[in-house]
């Protein structure tokens, strides 16, 4: 441990507190969303169980109302939203990139900082009312109950500001921080897919922190806005609400896509099929976004015209989407399949997220979608893409990036029992909910008719062994800290600079000289000299020699 | 092909059947193309595994005749499927002109019915068999969305606007409706029964509710279309205190304050229930302002009947 990295330079609490570094800000937000994540899960949990039965099961309905409000507000606003782009986005992408940090170090450090204050105020709701009304938070009802709602919309305005800066910083640095020879057709898909999110983060996040403030005002000025008491309008708030929020699956998803595009090259040791087409449509998809909010509302009682066309935009939408999936599976085509860990979650990945694509067709189609809006059809399929999209992506890309962000290897027999215990408890956790919803079942319902119950048991049986799987993960993870084996500094044979040219742990400044980039990120076929060596080379480190080689990689 | 019954309810009116029609074709479109998705990526897996860590890989040419395949067939699908649902969207948002018309009104946490007839009821709609019938519907709070599952038919209910729903039962029989908009504590107990009858009762029955009950009968009716949700008769606390055991006895109040159930307190708590929150209990319940002085009196009457 003689070299000098970004973890060991220096140890002391006030050089994390206060660091400027990218990759320790990257790890501050690891721990800081994985708490949230954590806590959101507790709740999940807790649901399920109330819902083993039908009638009182473990608590009152109230208690129940609140569970679901406020794991649906920290899963979607303290976790999903800032999960990968703020951090392996900011773990990776300056060092992806060639650079030694992002554009504005000090506003990156301020954007976490502003996230957990925000998180703070929206957890103080608990202290002083009650967090009811579910995480759209439709008007009336959520300005009728009590104060909670000002406190929770305040933290997601606060949060959202922490959006928008994380979002501005990887805009600037990816167009004005690539290294000599990274043109613009060499980028990583990952940096492609986080600045396509990070326009969509700048763009969209100002709205919802618009309708907050408005919510705010009519709470607590009485100026009628959306409460139709006071002369508002309560289908104003949903198109607002939803301005942002559409947008926002977006902010969630299309960085997942980043991560599954470089595991696929990675661990298929080919190009990613229809590169450009990858690169480009992420960010179609980014502006296509903006226009597709009202088919969350097509039984809401806005005109009929604009469902029609609302509906029609969607579909623009998901075909693209619809041909990266092929894209992803055309990538192994004559390629060299490596089964490790991360790739079983991109496989996974193509699996869950397209039973979420495919059952968002379904609800797009504007007949369909009146019998199955609002039912458990939804619940199942916005699982399916947020979290067999999103979640199931940040893992891969955690797993990936774990060796080069701890310098430690995870055992990989352990991550492949719960790759494979998250992929079941996941299924059957949400798969019933889809027989459930076009059964008729509605969605956040504290008691059920008796018919429901089986479905309802399977998928509560089905959460439980999701949570095996994923306390398995942290488990595992954390015991590699302390026991886990050296990582080499490519442990995978990947192309991007990350791997190819930092050690691992990456060097405080990430490299001694900028690297110069001479080729694309999945040219396997130009890079042989990675293939059986010990995955050092063009490092520019002279500590190489005690990188150890993972298994399987025999030195040459 | 698809067999109603697993994935979904009995179809219960004609243009539930032609929805069912364009779910299935959506329903087995998707399955077959994801079963390729899901079989190719399966067979790539095996067929290109990495056999050595040495594995030398060509780039691979880019067909475009594929890649313009990939785009064209899935717009086509998606077109047939958009037009489809577009066609049968206006004809579920169409009531005919000749429709039998009923207003409706959610509330938290029931639906009240008003028929042309002049008679007002809840929580059960009675409508005849193989008519069209119109719902008018408002809220008198919060949002709520009026759910038919053996219908198909769906519809948010607004506080300042009125949207509708229209119908036509094909059979005589009952089918559950759901709010299926977050209304808040008893959200999941805002349910009701589509009474489908004959028209000749249908006719009765609208004669029937037009006569005059005794008190504690009238008192009975509202009671279980509009109090049962969250009140109970056998002693058990269910949403709010049970109706059966405080009468003449002494109510202690969340602000400490305390008096004796009687007729006002019971005719208070109707009508300002949040006045007057029993110890130990949310102050959940709106005030029933709409009730008629009759109801009002009859629940009064009722309740005093229990045990």
């Amino acid at each position: 441990m003689s070299q000098v990295n970004y973890l060991n330079h220096d140890k002391s609490i006030k050089s994390w507190l206060f660091t400027l570094d990218h990759k320790r800000i990257g790890i501050m937000y690891l721990v800081a969303v994985s708490l949230s994540f954590l806590a959101g899960g507790i709740l999940a949990l807790l649901v399920r169980t109330e819902l083993l039965g039908p009638g009182e099961t473990i608590m009152s309905a109230d208690t129940y109302n609140q569970s679901f409000t406020l794991h649906a507000v920290l899963m979607i606003f303290a976790f999903i939203i800032p999960a990968i782009p703020a951090v392996m986005g900011n773990f990776v992408l300056p060092i992806q990139l060639g650079a030694k940090d992002v554009a504005f170090p000090r506003i990156n450090l301020a954007s976490f900082y502003i996230y957990l204050a925000g998180a703070a105020i929206a957890l103080t709701a608990l202290v002083v009312g009650r967090v009811d009304g579910g995480w759209t938070f439709y008007t009336p009802y959520s300005t009728s109950v009590d104060d909670g709602i000002l406190f929770i919309t305040a933290g997601v305005f606060v949060m959202g500001f922490s959006s928008i800066l994380t979002g501005l910083n990887f805009i600037v640095t990816i167009h004005k921080m690539r290294a000599p020879g990274l043109t613009w057709n060499r980028l990583p898909l990952f940096i492609w897919s986080i600045y396509a999110t990070s326009i969509v983060q700048v763009l969209a996040t100002p709205v919802i922190g618009i309708t907050m403030v408005l919510l705010f005002l009519e709470r607590l000025l009485g100026i009628g806005i959306f409460d139709p008491a006071l002369g508002g309008d309560p289908v104003l708030f949903q198109h607002f609400f939803w301005f942002y929020s559409h947008p926002a699956v977006y902010i969630m998803i299309l960085p997942a896509f980043g991560i599954i595009s470089d595991l696929m090259g990675t661990f298929s040791r080919q190009q990613v099929s229809g590169y450009k087409f990858v690169a480009l449509s992420s960010v179609a998809i980014a502006f296509l976004g903006f226009l597709v909010w009202g088919h969350h509302m097509f039984v809401s009682g806005q005109s009929a015209l604009s469902s029609i066309i609302f509906s029609l935009i969607t579909y623009l939408i998901g075909i693209p989407t619809g041909v990266k999936v092929i894209n992803w599976v055309q990538t192994m085509y004559k390629g060299s399949v490596w089964l490790q860990t991360p790739m079983l979650y991109a496989l996974m990945f193509l699996f869950t997220f397209s039973i979420g694509g495919f059952t968002g067709i379904m609800l797009g189609v504007l007949a369909v979608d009146v019998h199955l809006h609002d039912t458990y059809f939804v619940v199942a399929h916005f699982h399916y893409v947020m979290m067999g999209g999103n979640v199931i992506a940040a893992l891969g890309g955690l797993h990936y990036w774990w060796p080069k962000m701890t310098g430690k290897m995870f055992n990989e027999t352990l991550g492949r029992i719960a790759a494979a215990l998250v992929f079941i408890g996941f299924n059957v956790t949400f798969f019933p909910q889809f027989i459930l919803g076009t059964r008729g079942m509605p969605r956040r319902y504290y008691d059920y008719l008796p018919e429901f119950t089986n479905l309802h048991v399977l998928s509560s049986v089905g959460s439980y062994i999701l949570g095996v799987g994923l306390f398995l993960i942290l488990g595992y993870l954390l015991h590699s800290l302390f026991r886990g084996k050296k990582a080499g500094s490519n442990p995978w044979g990947a192309l991007t600079l990350e791997w190819t040219h930092t050690t691992t742990p990456p060097d405080p400044h990430n490299f001694h000289e900028t690297p110069i980039v001479t080729r694309g990120p999945y040219d396997y076929h130009l890079a042989p000299e990675l293939f059986g060596g010990d995955g050092a080379a063009g490092d520019g480190h002279e500590e190489e020699a005690e990188v150890t080689v993972p298994r399987g990689q025999a030195t040459s | 092909m698809g067999e109603n019954g697993f994935w979904l309810p009995e179809a219960s009116t004609t243009l539930a059947g032609e929805v069912d029609a364009l779910f299935w074709f959506v329903f087995w479109v998707s399955t077959v193309i994801f079963a390729a998705v899901v079989l190719a990526k399966l067979y790539f897996v095996v067929k290109y595994r990495r056999r050595s860590e040495k594995d030398v890989t060509t780039p691979v040419h880019e067909s475009k005749a594929l890649e313009a395949i990939w785009i064209v067939v899935p717009t086509i699908l998606v077109l047939i499927v958009f037009t489809w649902g577009f066609d049968l969207f206006v004809q579920l948002n169409s009531a005919p002109p000749d429709s039998y018309q009923i207003t409706v009104r959610g509330k938290q946490w029931t639906w009240e019915y008003e028929y042309a007839e002049g008679v007002l009821t809840a929580g059960d709609l009675y409508v005849p068999v193989g008519r069209p019938v119109k719902l008018n519907m408002s809220s008198a709070d919060v949002l709520h969305s009026f759910f038919v599952p053996e219908f198909r038919i769906k519809q948010d209910v607004l506080p300042n606007r009125y949207t509708s729903v229209w119908f036509k039962a094909e059979n005589v029989g009952e089918h559950t409706i759901y709010c299926t908009e977050y209304c808040g504590t008893a959200h999941s107990g805002m349910l009701g029964k589509v009474v489908v009858v004959s028209e000749e009762d249908f006719a009765a029955w609208i004669q029937e509710q037009n006569q005059d009950l005794p008190p504690t009968e009238l008192g009975q009716q509202v009671y279980k279309t509009q109090c049962a949700v969250c009140h109970a008769i056998d002693g058990s606390r269910k949403i709010g205190p049970p109706l059966n055991v405080f009468y003449g006895t002494e109510r202690v109040f969340s602000d400490g304050s305390s008096t004796t159930a009687d007729d006002s307190y019971i005719r208070n708590s109707i009508l300002n229930p949040s006045s007057q929150v029993v110890e130990g209990y949310a102050p959940a319940m709106p005030p029933f302002s709409a009730l008629s002085a009759q109801q009002v009196d009859g629940l009064v009457a009722y309740i005093k009947s229990l045990e």
